[in-house]
Formats: C-alpha cells, structure tokens, sequence
C-alpha cells in the first residue's frame, strides 16, 4: 500500500459512509430490532391477558431502568423507521435524488425523529 | 422428449409478479403504518407508569382495540417483509435462505396471533 495513489476499493473497514448511507444502514437495524421488541410487547400483552398480578410482574421490569431503556429506545428506533420510512416513499415517487436534496432530507428525518420523540415524552407525562 | 411447459417449469420458483408484489405491499403497509405507529409510539411512551386497570380500559376503548388489531396485523406483516430482504441478502446458502425465511414466517405468524389473541382477550373480558 506504500506510497500508492491507486484508489481504495470503498470496503467498510476503509471507508467512512456518508450521513444518507448511515441512515440507510440504521433503517435496516431499527427495522429488525423493532420485531424483536414487537415480540417483546406480545409478552407483555399475554402478562396482561393473564391477569393483574403476571401484568405487575411485567410492569415492574418495564418501570426499571433497564427497561424504560428498553421502551425508549424502542419508540426512538420506531420514530427514526418512521421518519427515514417516509423519505423512501418519497423517493418512491421519483423525488428527492439529488445530492443536496439527499442530505437535506437525511438532516430533516433526525431533527423530524428528536421533535417526534421529545413530544411523545412530553405527552407522556401529562 | 420434454413434456413440461416452460411455464411449468418456472412455476413455484418465484416469478417477477411476486417481486413486484412483495415490494408493493411493503408500501400499502407502511402508508398505513403512518399514521398507526404515532399513534402506537406516542401511546407506549405512557406504559412505564400505568396501572392495569388503566391499560386494560385503554384496551378495552372500542378504538383502541381496532387500531391495535390492525397495527398488530400490518406491522408483522410489514415486518416479515422486511425481514425477508434482509435474510434475502445477506444469507448466501440457498437451503438456509429458504429455510430461514420460512422460520421467520411461521414464529412472527404464531406471535402475531398471540397477541392479537390477548388483545381481544382483555378487550373482551378484561
């Protein structure tokens, strides 16, 4: 590799991935972490069929801090999926490709995710 | 001599039809996950510190018991989809490929219909 100009092959290891290729990569992530927490929740919805004290049970482990991180992320993981979901049906429409168009929709869908997710909390609380 | 038609032969091995399907009702999902999932997001964010009498009547209110069913049928159906890109591209033995999305379809199938089946479990009985 010494004193060689010839371009690198764009592998992962050497290759820093532009913001949209973050999001796009982080789309697919969120999408297969938010089934996994949909069967979480099936869980947790049988506790509840089961009666108050299996749901308490549930409900203790979901108040803790471990899971309100659990449910927090899982909520922002399904607002980023939301968000990023939109601009691919955007896309879908034959809109919104080029390169400055791009990054201003990547740059929208993070600051549309943290509005959405500071709103949920602050629903939440009253 | 060969007494298969060529259609016959490529029948069951997946046909373009079925791709273009399969990217369609991705789509016709997610629109109608949009609204669906603020509403799931923005609802789950309150879960940490509610009762069960309180999440049982949020259950038991005839339009949160609606949106619930179809939120959970759409979104395992959007989420098997998904899934099965994912498993499409980056598992490579064919055997294991199949096999694997045919996993994830029945366990996501069965956990689907439990929940839906506790959903109208607490909605009808509480």
């Amino acid at each position: 590799m010494t004193g060689s100009n010839r371009p690198l092959s764009p592998h992962l290891q050497v290759y820093r991935l532009p913001l949209t290729g973050i999001l796009s990569i982080t789309h697919r992530g969120t999408g297969v972490l938010l089934t996994m927490g949909l069967c979480l929740l099936a869980y947790g919805l049988w506790m509840l069929a089961e009666g108050e004290e299996s749901y308490l049970a549930f409900q203790s482990v979901v108040d803790s801090v471990l899971g309100r991180i659990i449910l927090y992320s899982w909520v922002i993981g399904l607002f980023f999926h939301f968000c990023h979901g939109i601009r691919h049906l955007i896309w879908d429409l034959g809109s919104g490709f080029l390169k400055q168009h791009m990054n201003l929709l990547a740059v929208f869908e993070i600051i549309l995710m943290i509005v959405l997710t500071i709103t949920a909390f602050v629903f939440s609380l009253g | 001599m060969e007494i298969k038609t060529p259609l016959a032969k490529v029948r069951s091995f997946g046909s373009v039809t079925s791709c273009v399907v399969h990217w369609w009702y991705q789509r016709i999902t997610a629109i109608a996950l949009i609204p669906l999932s603020l509403w799931f997001g923005f609802a789950l964010m309150s879960l940490p510190g509610a009762g069960y009498g309180e999440v049982v009547e949020w259950i038991q209110r005839p339009w949160n018991t609606l949106a619930l069913v179809v939120f959970i049928m759409l979104s395992f159906y959007h989420a098997i989809l998904g899934l099965q890109v994912v498993l499409e591209d980056y598992v490579h033995t064919e055997w294991m490929q199949t096999k694997s999305i045919l996993a994830t379809k029945l366990v996501l199938i069965s956990i689907a219909l439990l929940m839906l089946f506790a959903v109208l479990k607490v909605a009808f009985t509480g």
